[in-house]
């Protein structure tokens, strides 16, 4: 169980939050104008990150606000918390093999 | 009962409280301190037990949780726990044990046939045997299951209480040995938060089975007492026995099992069994000791056969002599600790056989200046006995280590003590992702890198095997694990620990000692004495070409069952290692995963049981259902009103008279569990356009208007019905299920994609109670509740009005889920009963029906309406429900661009159709299958299924709804319905599946 520290309410288990996966994956200005892979692209593909992904969750059962993480999946180690639209703070990025 | 084991002196038990107890039907005599295991010892009884696959007669194999032989059931249906450690198992007045795995009894068993045909079940037997024809496999199970079984689940409820708690600390230690001690000392004093868990029921971990130690000149045992006391002064300081943390989860998450009242006689009334802990820590000091590992050679499973340090502390904590003439097996210098005491309690030594060429080291000195006979370069090569040891042969070692010479020479003993060297116990550590690194010199996986902050491991859990190691690495880690809670010490004293500092060096490491015959020849080598696999059983699995240990685990099940391999692990890699001729670090370990150690499955539940598994939400109203006969259905967490049966009445009738009340006079519905979301803000107009496929700006202020939300998949997601209040103000509907996710995603969509948009969202789900009326004389019993103007032309159909209805502040929605004339009223949750009732009783008049989701299901279904998680799956798109008018051409709105993908545009996709029965007395089955054409038995090429099947009173015959491929272009085909009782339903997809009053004029009198 990860403890997260919510940006508004200080850290909780993890069971309190919703996971919005990657962060920072914008939704398409013009829809439209797209190909239809472009739009799957955007629907369905996600990176499956080894090692910091920037993140999206949800304090559901909390505030109910939306932050950002930036969080190691090895390690599980979270290392930044930044709000929604915001730019994510400069990490080093640990490699794993 | 006399204990005739028993010593007349020393040990920590308490000879002033005898306790009673009684295993496989005989009673015996321990006392208070006791496990079942030393008392067991005491009154002379190793054999309790037979092996899982050969039925082989086991004993008592350790003292600790590593136990694998002595599994007891405990006590009786229902309070029954099967697979309890003898080991762990404190003893308690009256306890009641018996053995397990065997049939009819532990003396004559009908199993240990299968050690005859032992040759003939190798590894992966039962897969390569049973596995044809498949469908057999499962007959094939349950005979195997019932003679492999281990001990015997209860058979009805458990009568008892658990619990759980959550906990946080600044510092957990694990383990109170000394280096637990040391470090939960060293936290506390710098006023740390510490919660310091011990899974034994006394505190000094290794110390309590050793003799002549000393801390600081004193005896080791006095250290403990002193140091405990100190803990316990201290308010911060929490000091749990009986506690297990088996589990170690994410970001210093750590799960434990508290024993709280097995051990007690007399159980208090009040209070839980057992107890699961949720505990968060800052730092976590792993003092977890280690466990010493036996050696592997041939029957090396016979009762009577034990590790050295097992038989140490029987002797040494329990008082017990563990036999009568002691052969020792060894390959390092720690089992000679054992010979030295076990002769001092006067049990004679036969030999100490072992590996090593030339034995020394501090407590192999000291054995042979008492005498001891040392026979080096040896090696047991066989052992004798049937229910008890009763010798072993040893062998000579020839110069190369891979052969015996000469002729074995026969020892006899009661008792083989065998060691073959020990293993930190890293479960923990390694669960909590760290790596183990192979620790060359002393032969064993140590931890390495951890993977988590703020974690230690100290002592012998560390590789750190020396009591003065274990206690300055404790109070180290306790000092740091303080300062990094940033803890201000406020003692300043300078720490010294003076104790012997021996590991158990020299050893000689030979993972499966020479034999005079080859592995699978002679006797049997057990590498995992819980699952019955040997060392040929590893060798064939090589053979059979499994290479990766994990295959080679799960293919021999080495290391698979209740001890999880604490013991079998490390010399399973060693034999596999050498067989492959590869250094045994190459070979990786298993994976440890929780739990540790086996836990209750009632600490899961805890009181999350019957009524309080899950939350029931009721309407204001619930109760005068309740007392109007209401039977209810769950729908989510609420509990719906589903049909109020009146005298005689079954289902059927019920919802048959609800339907057609509604349709002739005057129906009413507690619709109080729609989910009803507050929108606020001058771009909510806009918010709306952009999460509903239709078009919202122009809706005028008074009206409602149906709206279908996707995903931005293109599936549909939710429906309902949003009014516009004023120009900012709209309150929006949902159904009864999806209220929560549809507002979740409504705030994703709002957070993270449109923040410039000025909306607010507020779930009023239970600050309204709403009651629906329908029928055609819904208007004229609301006109004699009201001052509002109710004539169609200024309420018409999907209009709203606000004002009083019978005295209480209103908001009326015109809007029918019925195709009648319907109004659904919203007033403040707390006047939902009393409205009710006010409108039960002027609707007299009227015949006023109450009814329930069933009548809602077969009203709504008559005029084709679809329920979003009925008609849809997450795989049905608006244009696959024949929805087309409800999507916008000109916006954009989320899910849109998916509707134009090809896949969705592909004509042979499921769509919704109406479908009616040839007969029309047949009601299809909801999920019912259909084909085109019926072939003699399945597979037969599917169509599609039934969503929605009912009865309809007003139709006078059965309707359906189906999802079937390419199902608006087949409209008037027939297909048919292969059911489960092997008849065919003929059916006709309908024109349109409005099947009544299609051109909705009962809607707008």
């Amino acid at each position: 169980m990860l403890q997260i520290p919510c940006p508004h309410c200080g850290p909780r288990n993890e069971s309190e939050f919703s996971y919005g996966a990657e962060a920072h994956i914008a939704r398409p200005k013009t829809p439209e104008s797209i190909s239809d892979e472009e739009w799957a692209s955007y629907v369905f593909l996600r990176d499956n990150t080894k090692g910091v992904l920037l993140e999206r969750w949800y304090h559901a059962h909390g505030c109910r606000r939306w932050f950002n993480l930036a969080r190691d999946t090895v390690s599980y180690e979270i290392l930044a918390v930044y709000a929604m639209g915001a730019k994510p703070p400069k990490l080093e990025r640990k490699t794993y093999v | 009962m006399t204990q005739p084991f028993r010593l007349a002196e020393g040990g920590r038990i308490d000879r002033a409280k005898p306790l009673a107890f009684s295993f496989n039907g005989r009673d015996y005599r321990g006392y208070t301190g006791d496990t079942l295991a030393s008392a067991l010892l005491a009154n002379g009884v190793h054999f309790v037990g037979r092996s899982f696959k050969y039925h082989r007669p086991r004993g008592i194999m350790s003292a600790g949780p590593e136990e694998r032989n002595a599994l007891v059931q405990v006590g009786e249906d229902p309070r029954t726990d099967p697979n309890t450690k003898a080991t762990q198992l404190e003893l308690v007045e009256g306890l009641r044990s018996m053995p397990q795995n065997c049939w009819p009894s532990l003396d004559v068993d009908i199993g240990a046939a299968n050690s005859l045909i032992a040759r003939f079940i190798p590894s992966g037997f039962y897969y390569k045997t049973f596995m044809w024809p498949a469908s057999f496999w499962m007959r094939y199970e349950h005979f195997i299951r019932q003679s492999a079984g281990l001990g015997k689940s209860p058979t009805s409820r458990d009568p008892d209480r658990y619990d759980k708690s959550y906990a946080h600390c600044d510092v957990l230690v694990v383990g109170a040995g000394p280096a637990g001690l040391a470090a939960a000392l060293a936290a506390g004093r710098a006023g740390a938060r510490v919660i310091m868990a011990e899974a034994d029921f006394e505190i000094g971990g290794s110390l309590l089975g050793q003799s002549g130690e000393t801390i600081n000149g004193r005896p080791a045992l006095d250290w403990v007492a002193e140091t405990l006391e100190e803990l316990r002064q201290m308010p911060e300081v929490r000091v749990m026995t009986r506690t297990v943390c088996y589990g170690y989860h994410d970001h210093n998450f750590l799960t434990l099992m508290e024993n709280v009242s097995d051990h007690l006689t007399e159980k208090p009334d009040a209070g839980p069994r057992h107890r699961l802990w949720k505990l968060r820590a800052g730092q976590v000091v792993l003092a977890t000791g280690a466990i010493e590992r036996p050696l592997v050679f041939p029957d090396n499973d016979r009762p009577g056969i034990m590790t050295a340090n097992a038989a140490r502390s029987y002797v040494n904590r329990f008082a017990v002599r563990p036999g009568s003439r002691a052969v020792i097996f060894t390959n390092n210098d720690s089992a000679y600790a054992a010979a030295l005491d076990l002769e001092a309690a006067g049990v004679e030594i036969g030999a100490v056989v072992d590996l090593r060429e030339d034995p020394s080291g501090p407590f192999t000195e000291q054995a042979e200046e008492r005498g001891i006979l040392v026979l080096p370069s040896r090696s047991v090569v066989a052992t004798k006995g049937g229910k008890r040891i009763s010798a072993v042969q040893v062998g000579d070692i020839d110069v190369t280590g891979t052969r015996i010479v000469g002729a074995p020479q026969e020892i006899a003993c009661d008792l083989l003590l065998t060691s073959g060297g020990w293993n930190p116990t890293v479960h923990l550590f390694s669960q909590a992702g760290g790596k183990l690194r192979w620790d060359e010199a002393h032969a064993c996986y140590v931890p390495g890198e951890a993977m988590q902050k703020g974690q230690y491991s100290v002592g012998a859990s560390g590789g750190r095997f020396g009591l003065q190691g274990c206690l300055e690495e404790g109070y180290q880690a306790g000092v740091a694990a303080a300062a990094a809670q940033r803890m201000k010490t406020r003692s300043r004293k300078k720490i010294a620990f003076e104790a012997s500092d021996d590991d158990f060096l020299p050893g000689r490491w030979m993972w499966l000692p020479p034999t005079p015959q080859p592995a699978g020849r002679g006797g049997k080598q057990f590498v995992d004495l819980q699952n019955d696999s040997t060392a040929a059983d590893l060798k064939l699995a090589l053979r059979e070409g499994y290479r990766s240990i994990e295959h080679v685990k799960r293919y021999t099940t080495t290391g698979m069952a209740t001890d999880q391999g604490k013991t079998a692990n490390v010399n399973a890699l060693g034999i596999v290692a050498e067989t492959v001729e590869r250094p045994l670090p190459e070979i990786g370990v298993t994976t440890f995963r929780p739990p540790f150690f086996p836990v209750t499955f009632g600490i899961f539940a805890g009181r999350d049981v019957e009524d309080l598994l899950d939350p029931i939400r009721k309407t204001p109203m619930h109760g005068w259902h309740e007392s109007n006969g209401a039977l209810f259905e769950d729908v989510g967490q609420w509990r719906r009103p589903w049909y109020y049966p009146r005298e005689g009445e079954d289902m059927h009738a019920a919802v048959a008279r609800e339907v057609k009340s509604c349709r002739a006079s005057l129906g009413i519905l507690d619709a109080s569990t729609l989910g009803k979301i507050d929108i606020q803000g001058a771009d909510a107009a806009e918010f709306l356009n952009r999460v509903y496929t239709n078009a919202w700006s122009k809706l005028a202020v008074g009206r409602c208007r149906y709206g279908l939300m996707l995903g931005e998949d293109g599936m549909v997601m939710d429906d309902g019905v949003t009014a516009r209040l004023s120009e900012h103000h709209f309150v929006m509907t949902t159904t009864t299920g999806n209220a929560a996710p549809v507002l979740a995603h409504l705030e994703e969509y709002l957070q993270t994609e449109w923040p410039e948009l000025d909306v607010f969202l507020t779930s009023v789900t239970e600050q309204f109670a709403t009651i629906t009326l329908s029928g055609p004389n819904a208007r004229h019993l609301l006109a004699e509740m009201t001052d509002l103007d109710l004539s169609p032309d200024a309420l018409p159909h999907m209009g709203i009005t606000i004002g009083e209805v019978a005295g209480v502040p209103a908001r009326v929605f015109r809007i029918s889920f019925t195709g009648e004339q319907s109004f659904e009223i919203n007033v403040p949750a707390s006047y939902g009963l009393f409205i009710w009732q006010a409108l039960m009783t002027a609707g007299q008049s009227y015949d006023i029906t109450p009814y329930g989701t069933e009548a809602m299901h077969v009203l709504r279904a008559e005029k084709g309406f679809i329920i979003v998680g009925q008609e849809t799956d997450g795989s049905v798109t608006p244009l696959d429900l024949g929805m087309d008018w409800i999507v916008s051409k000109t916006k954009d709105f989320v899910g849109k661009r998916s509707l134009t993908r090809p896949d969705m545009l592909d004509p042979e996709r499921k769509q919704l159709v109406g479908l009616l029965t040839d007969d029309p007395n047949e009601v299809l089955p909801e999920g019912a299958q259909l084909v085109e054409r019926v072939l003699d038995r399945p597979p037969m090429p599917m169509l599609g299924h039934v969503t929605s099947s009912y009865m309809s009173p007003n139709c006078e015959r059965s309707i359906a709804m189906a999802l079937i491929k390419g199902g608006h272009a087949r409209k008037g085909q027939k297909v048919h319905a292969p059911l489960a009782d092997g008849r065919v339903v003929t059916c006709t997809i309908a024109e349109s599946p409005v099947f009544f009053d299609p051109e909705g004029e009962r809607l707008n009198g």
